[in-house]
């Protein structure tokens, strides 16, 4: 778990984390299921024929990559979509930094172009 | 909440690529800002040209593209993008010049979504031959902005991992003159 706790720590906006995640089909399908509705460990554990152990380190995999939340409520750990907060948040700022950095990437260029043309345009006038 | 991202070395294409960093000032506010090698006339030109600007404002990257770009730039002017991704879902965009100083500042509003949509102001700051552009969108309330980049800007999520390796080689795409 520390090694997955490393990497999910330093996966930019939890991106690969999610991915590895989503890499194995009975977490998709526990993501399906809590998208329906809110459900306990031992449901889920229930539905998908699995030890609560198992389904715990599933769970644990979700949780880590940002896509599934969990609360003790007594003796319940009930589990549902979604981010944590915080993390929410970083991943929202990422979404438009990465559009925005993308854009200007893309500006960097035509501006690039420009530059040149003017140079060109200039030597032109010159002669 | 003041959280603050800037790009880091998994997009950087070299000494030449700077840094885009956004920033959420306040409940309304997002401020984005990059620097470009270039005076502040020259990137100016890339925001006010239709021909130019619809080069970079979708860049391929996203998978989708421009099919109107439409601007007069000029207060009052207007302007309006319509989205080519898809013909059965067209997205467009529109809205109205506030402000309009040359080489300096750009203000205007976006109105697809109803009357009191964010408003956009855009400075170039030059500084030794080098611009600092401030992107600036103040949103009618704090629920606005949260909602802000839901749409358009979750389905850019599955091409993150394409854009990643445009980035690190521009495809042909990429105009050269």
């Amino acid at each position: 778990m520390h090694i997955l706790n490393y990497m999910v720590q330093y996966a930019r906006a939890g991106l690969n984390a999610s991915f590895a995640a989503l890499a194995d089909a009975t977490r998709r399908g526990v993501l399906e299921q809590l998208g329906r509705a809110d459900a306990s460990i031992s449901d889920l554990a229930a539905k998908f024929h699995m030890t609560l152990t198992g389904m715990k380190k599933h769970v644990g995999v979700l949780e880590l990559a940002g896509l599934v939340t969990t609360e003790k409520v007594g003796r319940v750990r009930t589990c549902k979509l979604g981010l944590h907060r915080l993390e929410e948040e970083a991943a929202w700022l990422e979404r438009h930094r990465q559009i925005w950095d993308a854009r200007f990437d893309a500006l960097d260029t035509v501006v690039e172009t420009l530059k040149r043309k003017e140079k060109v345009d200039g030597r032109k006038k010159n002669k | 909440m003041d959280a603050k991202r800037t790009s880091e070395s998994v997009t950087e294409r070299g000494p030449m690529k700077n840094r885009t960093t956004v920033e959420r000032k306040s409940e309304r506010e997002l401020v984005t800002t990059r620097t470009f090698n270039a005076p502040a006339r020259i990137v100016f030109e890339a925001w006010t040209k239709p021909e130019l600007f619809k080069q970079w404002w979708v860049p391929k990257s996203m998978g989708m593209f421009l099919r109107i770009c439409e601007m007069d730039v000029r207060v009052g002017g207007g302007y309006r993008l319509v989205f080519g991704h898809d013909a059965s879902k067209p997205a467009e965009f529109f809205g109205r010049y506030l402000e309009v100083t040359p080489d300096s500042r750009l203000v205007w509003t976006n109105d697809e979504g109803g009357n009191a949509g964010p408003v956009t102001t855009v400075t170039f700051e030059e500084d030794d031959g080098r611009t600092l552009l401030t992107v600036h969108e103040l949103y009618p309330s704090k629920e606005a902005l949260d909602a802000a980049g839901t749409g358009a800007a979750d389905a850019m999520v599955e091409t993150f991992e394409q854009l990643d390796d445009l980035l690190v080689t521009p495809g042909p795409g990429v105009e050269r003159s």
